[in-house]
């Protein structure tokens, strides 16, 4: 910060760095300590600001140790060149400040008098009363109960909890056998009519150790009102305090002191689970302030008040991308709904709806109607109908809720943030790991996205790119199947499938069993009931219509092949998600064929032959031309292979007539992925779809099952590739066999492809043959990589979406796939 | 590629393989030429006292063109793929001076007398690239002397339904003087292709231009010819959008349209996310400026009124802070930045490259200090709730919300009014009523890439109940000439925030 190390000019800056340090370090969540003089109130006081400003608590540990000590130590260091007196200021300073620490704002101050003291002393850290990150559950979190002491006793009973009473038969505790605790998220009084009754057995529960209880508003303001200060009695605390009157001073007392130790929020579960009565924003998690605290009791309030006078709240949840699930209460809702991994439990059992507890971690939802309105809402809330205590599924963001009465319902559309994809990202994956995502690759993909892909809620996957197999460093081909087999056996993968490639568009097919499905998981428009799209995210087709029929085929298809049983587990909702190929390639390339294809065989053919003419009229003159010739001839040759090459691929199409698709790959269906399942596995569920397609539109793929260790299998492998070829085949992907595989350098790739001869000519040029020894210097290093991390956030994508993630999870996995897809990467690979 | 030129004895006396004399080329001869990115060839398949033909082969190795990217023009999936080595008129061009540039000067040292003669020619080149109408070529070489038999290409002869190909087999027959004919054939078959050009230096434009320099001058489609060369090539290096058009095997600029109108929009186009239009004049470096120039109507007027008309509501709005959302190329920030009553301008736009314009066109990194601070850039999607939206006095979208699939409509709304509330919105959108005016039949929209344009009635229940939703009152205007039957061409609406 400056060249000369005495120099006191550069002091502000060098503070004003520490400052920005020791934020940084805050904001992370990380222990910080300043070792500084620290002696002037002005630092001091500059420090506890940072600390408040990222809501944790200052501690003060004063080294107070004799002068002369400090003159001698001082006197010792060869570097410090300023007297005596300087360490005598620094001395009067600290005895001055001592007394005043707690007052500028240091939760505890630790003075340690004397060298002896400092020597002897060992620092332990206390964790905040909030933090309950060892106390792993199992949990029962139980809404907001407001005095409803009769819910409050159904509801333990149906979540399994034998409730002990004490002589005079009131219940003062709860017990479950498995050994399960209830946390209850705040607001058991007020309202309704047993205050005393639910405090009595939750304060039982609590201290015996069977319960965690955060402090809800209306307990903050009870305790004020039994400490007899001035408070207003509305929205239910006269009733709770005309309640309390009927008990004895000492239950009151208990009641003052229970409400007052509350703490405002827990994090539990190693940090996986928040509980707060109105819920927390992520950077508020295990922190501790004055507004922490409000906002765990009150929400985030804007100080308005709404038509009903209610206090208007920012709705938090839906900005949410902590990744610890937060429960809270607070805010009556009629209906349970997941919004971006959290929930809120109070369902108004006071007003008629009802009590709402969520088993932790099954997430399951038990519920109690209430036994009639106990009092009436400001605002107008819905009666429940009763419940019979089955458990309820809550619904999730972005989908619907199969509760027993149709109780849950979707929530508001999902919101997405811009910085949920752009920016420099780093997107978690099971399969890999951190897959980073340059912001740059971002830019392009936001552009895609945004104005041609389908609806982020569609959007569940996009299928990742492929890598080539080895170049083949020898021959007429530059691909080889043996080096495939030879790479998967490399790689300790004993058994790959072979698979026909069929040359199409790669395709996503989604299909729902009904329309409701349709609209609820997916906000499909009215009418349709799946969708098709290409490998960017586009819609395949824009005609509504014509992608209607496809998904029809397939429903009708999977129907009969009775294959929704076999997908689907009990409760699923009956979606599935196949991976595959649509053809003709023209159906969707034919722009490129018409442009670029088909225009250079044009070129090609009539320019060759003519010269193959010119040439020959040369050499009959008796004029050397034969080399060149021979080579024109052969051009002319390659330029009608190239255009049969492409003719294969295209083909009229009319609607659905003449359209084929070729599914090879189970993605999901309702709560599951199939990434376990071997490929023949999935490619037998293809072909029970396409032996139950009526229309003749489903494709089968042909496979071969090859033995990499086997030279007798190789070479069959490579003898079929070599007549399916031979027929105009595109080539073949190679695939290993169990699917997902794990070898001993990691992740396996999921599939390379080795093309045919002819198809080649479509992507090096219809006369690559001829320049196969340079064509040969090709890396494919980079590709092999970039399949890897697409195939991993592609399958993110899936396992976050069938495990009910919020949307902007499963979005920023997608997206990944997208923006990896625009990172520069040799194109013909 | 291949050319062949074949003389006919201009008199008895005259051995048609004097042609050999004139080209400095033996006809018994095979010759061999670096023309830069191939290699030519010269041989004569006849050399006698009626007829003498040469042929030209130019081979070009496909491979070197890739990998010495010496090629400009195309994007790297298309770079093997390629129709250089067959049809590119620029390295047929670029051998041609090589290898008869003597010739074109018309010297002849043994002939002089010949080499200033008239004679009967005939030249083919059996694929010619010819970028637009084929009568363009009849119009480029008859003026100079020679009947033009110019019959296009199918693509497929197999796949008739595609057509023609952008290639005609040229035939040219003219009594002329050697010189002449290769000058006009060096010249003039680049200006044909007009799109991809493959010079090895810079310096080929200069040259190409001076051989024409003696009857360009009094060409009538001069202007066509040197307009084909000024044109600039794309960059080599494909953008991400490109690499991602490739991933979906469509043309490379399917997806990267952000800032080149089509010859088949409207030119009504403005800002947002087609804003080439509301420039009368002035070429930016990288956008498809024939598009524009060559095809449909201007009607500049348009896209300026509704400049005027968005300032003046942003005025009477009172707004001192704006966000254009979906900026385009910054028309309407240009126009508001040197308005001095906005104090704090932010263009957002989902395209990369409409930003790069943007930036060059409101000179932001030559702005002084204080202006420079006035106004900023940022990508952004409107399906997408942004943060940096929030605040503003006024938004715009002008002409944006058209590019956006309906069922995503929900989404904008939200971000927009939901999330960034600016104080006022102003929207503008193509009234689709008028599209008659324009001479569009019904369902033709005046864009390729709308997603729909509404009827004034469609537009305000949609905006009605935007506004409702959020909270904002709406009122509605139009721009342009207000057609007593189908109204306004350009719909506008201004929403505020209760």
């Amino acid at each position: 910060m400056s060249d000369d190390p005495t120099s006191q000019a550069a002091t502000p800056e060098a503070f004003a760095l520490l400052h920005h340090l020791v934020g940084v370090r805050l904001r992370a969540g990380l222990l910080t300590v300043v070792d500084a003089t620290n002696v002037q109130p002005d630092a001091r006081r500059q420090l506890v600001a940072v600390a408040r400003e990222h809501d944790v608590l200052p501690v003060a540990i004063v080294l107070d140790v004799p002068e002369d000590v400090a003159q001698a130590r001082n006197a010792a260091r060869p570097d410090r060149g300023f007297g005596t007196h300087v360490v005598r200021r620094q001395a009067q300073q600290l005895r001055r400040s001592v007394r005043g620490l707690a007052r500028e704002g240091f939760r505890t101050v630790h003075v340690l008098d004397g060298v002896a003291a400092v020597e002897a002393a060992e620092v332990v850290r206390v964790p905040l009363r909030n933090d309950l990150r060892g106390v792993t559950g199992p949990f029962d979190v139980v809404g907001d109960v407001h005095g409803c002491r009769a819910e409050l006793e159904t509801l333990l009973g149906r979540l399994g909890y034998v409730l002990v009473r004490d002589a005079e038969g009131r219940p003062v505790d709860a017990t479950h056998p498995e050994g399960r605790r209830a946390v209850f998220v705040g607001d058991l009084v007020d309202r309704g009519p047993d205050s005393p009754g639910v405090l009595r057995l939750v304060m039982g529960m609590v201290e015996a150790g069977h319960a965690l209880c955060v402090s809800g508003n209306h307990e903050a303001k009870l305790v004020r009102a039994l400490a007899g200060r001035q408070v207003s009695t509305s929205h239910g605390l006269a009733e709770t305090l005309a309640q309390l009157a009927a008990e004895p001073p000492e239950f009151r007392e208990r009641v003052r002191a229970f409400c007052d130790r509350l703490v405002a929020h827990y994090v539990l579960d190693e940090g996986r689970l928040v509980v707060a009565h109105a819920g927390l924003k992520e950077a508020y998690h295990g922190r501790a302030s004055g507004r922490v605290r409000s906002f765990a009791l009150f929400g985030d309030t804007t100080g308005e008040t709404d038509e009903y006078g209610l206090p208007v709240r920012l709705p938090w949840a839906e900005d949410y991308r902590g990744s610890a699930t937060v429960l809270y209460g607070h805010t009556p809702t009629p209906a349970l709904t997941w919004v971006n991994d959290t929930l809120c439990l109070d369902t108004g059992c006071v007003f008629g709806g009802r009590l709402s507890a969520l088993r932790y971690p099954e997430r399951e939802a038990v519920q109690v109607t209430a036994e009639r309105v106990w009092c009436d809402p400001v605002r107008p809330f819905p009666r429940a109908e009763p419940t019979d205590g089955a458990p309820v599924v809550v619904g999730r963001s972005g989908a619907p809720g199969g509760g027993p009465d149709g109780d849950v319902v979707r929530g508001a559309p999902d919101r997405l943030r811009l910085d949920d994809v752009a920016g420099r990202r780093v997107v978690e994956t099971r399969l890999m790991g951190r897959v980073s995502l340059r912001p740059e690759d971002a830019v392009g993909a936001l552009e895609v996205m945004s104005r041609f892909a389908l609806d982020p809620r569609v959007l569940l996957h996009l299928p990742p790119t492929m890598s080539p197999c080895a170049t083949a460093r020898e021959g007429d081909l530059l691909e080889h199947p043996r080096e495939a087999f030879a790479q998967y056996a490399h790689d300790g993968v004993a058994d790959v499938v072979c698979e026909e490639k069929h040359m199409g568009s790669r395709a996503v097919v989604l299909v729902c069993r009904d329309a409701t499905v349709a609209a609820a998981r997916f906000a499909l428009p009215a009418g349709a009931t799946g969708a098709v799209w290409t490998r960017t995210g586009r819609a395949f087709w824009q005609d509504a219509a014509r992608t209607q029929a496809l998904v029809d085929t397939v429903a009708s298809a999977v129907a009969a092949a009775g294959a929704w049983d076999d997908l689907l587990a009990d409760g699923d909702d009956a979606w599935l998600l196949l991976d595959c190929e649509l053809l003709p390639w023209s159906a969707k390339a034919g722009e490129l064929l018409r442009t670029q294809y088909a225009a250079v065989g044009a070129a090609a053919r009539a320019v060759l032959p003519a010269a193959v003419d010119a040439l020959a009229a040369a050499g009959d003159r008796g004029l050397d031309v034969s080399e060149l010739l021979t080579r024109t001839r052969r051009r002319a040759d390659d330029a009608e292979r190239f255009t049969a090459a492409y003719r294969r691929y295209v083909w009229d199409v009319d609607g659905l007539d003449g359209v084929r698709l070729a599914p090879f790959q189970v993605l999901a269906a309702g709560s599951r992925t199939f990434t376990d399942r071997d490929h023949l596995w999935h490619l037998g569920v293809a072909d029970r779809l396409v032996a139950a397609d009526a229309s003749g539109v489903l494709l089968g793929t042909r496979r071969l099952v090859v033995r990499t260790g086997d030279p007798a299998s190789v070479a069959e492998g490579t003898a079929w590739w070599q007549a399916l070829t031979d027929d105009g085949g595109e080539g073949m992907v190679v695939k290993p066999l169990a699917n997902l595989v794990r070898g001993p350098r990691g992740l396996v790739q999921p599939g390379v492809k080795v093309r045919g001869r002819e198809y080649l000519r479509i992507v090096y040029g219809p006369e690559y043959t001829s320049h196969l020894p340079r064509l040969r210097q090709r890396s494919l290093g980079r590709k092999r990589s970039l399949a890897l991390r697409e195939y991993a956030l592609g399958v993110e994508a899936l396992e976050r979406y069938v495990a009910g993630a919020p949307l902007w999870r499963v979005h920023e996995a997608v997206f990944g796939v997208l923006a990896l897809e625009s990172a520069p990467v040799d194109p013909r690979l | 590629m291949l050319l062949t030129l074949t003389a006919d004895a201009p008199d008895a006396a005259t051995p048609a393989s004097d042609l050999g004399h004139l080209l400095h080329k033996h006809p018994d001869r095979v010759q061999t030429f670096d023309a830069g990115v191939g290699t030519a060839h010269v041989l004569y398949p006849r050399a006698d006292a009626e007829r003498c033909t040469v042929a030209l082969l130019v081979e070009v190795d496909p491979v070197g063109l890739v990998r010495d990217r010496a090629g400009r023009g195309d994007g790297p999936l298309a770079a093997y793929v390629n129709d250089v080595p067959y049809a590119s008129a620029s390295v047929l061009a670029v051998a041609l001076r090589r290898v008869f540039g003597t010739a074109m000067t018309g010297r002849c040292d043994r002939r002089p007398e010949l080499a200033s003669r008239a004679l009967p020619l005939e030249v083919h080149v059996p694929a010619v690239a010819v970028r637009g109408d084929v009568a363009l070529v009849a119009e480029l070489f008859a003026p100079l002397g020679w009947d033009v038999a110019a019959t296009p290409l199918p693509l497929d002869p197999r796949v008739p339904a595609w057509g023609d190909s952008r290639y005609v087999d040229l035939r040219l027959r003219g009594t002329l003087r050697l010189a002449d004919a290769l000058s006009h054939l060096y010249v003039l078959l680049p200006a044909l292709d007009g799109e991809k050009h493959y010079w090895v230096g810079e310096d080929e434009v200069d040259k190409l231009l001076r051989a024409g320099e003696a009857w360009l001058a009094d060409h009538p489609r001069r202007d066509v010819v040197v307009d084909r060369y000024l044109r600039r090539s794309r960059p080599l290096a494909a953008s991400a959008l490109e690499r991602l058009a490739e991933v979906e095997h469509v043309p490379a600029d399917a997806l990267d349209d952000a800032v080149a109108a089509r010859p088949e929009d409207v030119d009504d186009t403005s800002a947002a996310t087609s804003a080439t239009t509301g420039t009368p004049t002035g070429t930016p470096a990288d956008t498809d400026a024939d598009a524009v120039a060559d095809d449909g109507p201007r009607t500049p007027a348009l896209a300026r009124l509704r400049v005027e008309a968005v300032h003046a509501a942003l005025r009477a709005a009172g707004a001192r802070t704006v966000v254009d959302l979906g900026c385009g190329e910054g028309v309407l920030l240009r126009e508001l930045l040197a308005d001095a009553s906005f104090d704090r301008l932010l263009g957002v736009d989902v395209s990369h490259r409409a930003l790069q314009v943007a930036a060059r066109r409101l000179r932001l990194d030559r702005l002084p200090e204080r202006q420079r601070a006035r106004v900023d850039l940022a990508q952004s999607a409107l399906t997408y709730l942004d943060d940096r939206l929030v605040g503003f006095d006024a938004a715009v979208l002008m002409e944006v919300v058209e590019h956006v699939d309906p069922p995503r409509l929900p989404a904008l709304e939200q971000a927009v009014l939901g999330h960034a509330r600016p104080g006022a919105l102003v929207v503008t959108t193509p009234n689709v009523e008028h599209n008659a005016r324009y001479g569009l039949d019904a369902g033709h929209l005046r864009h390729h890439d709308h997603r729909f344009e509404w009827t004034r009635a469609q537009f305000r229940d949609w905006a009605r109940a935007a506004a409702a939703a959020h909270g904002y009152d709406v009122t509605f205007g139009g721009v342009g000439d207000e057609d007593p039957d189908v109204g306004p061409p350009t719909q506008l609406a201004v929403l505020t925030r209760r």
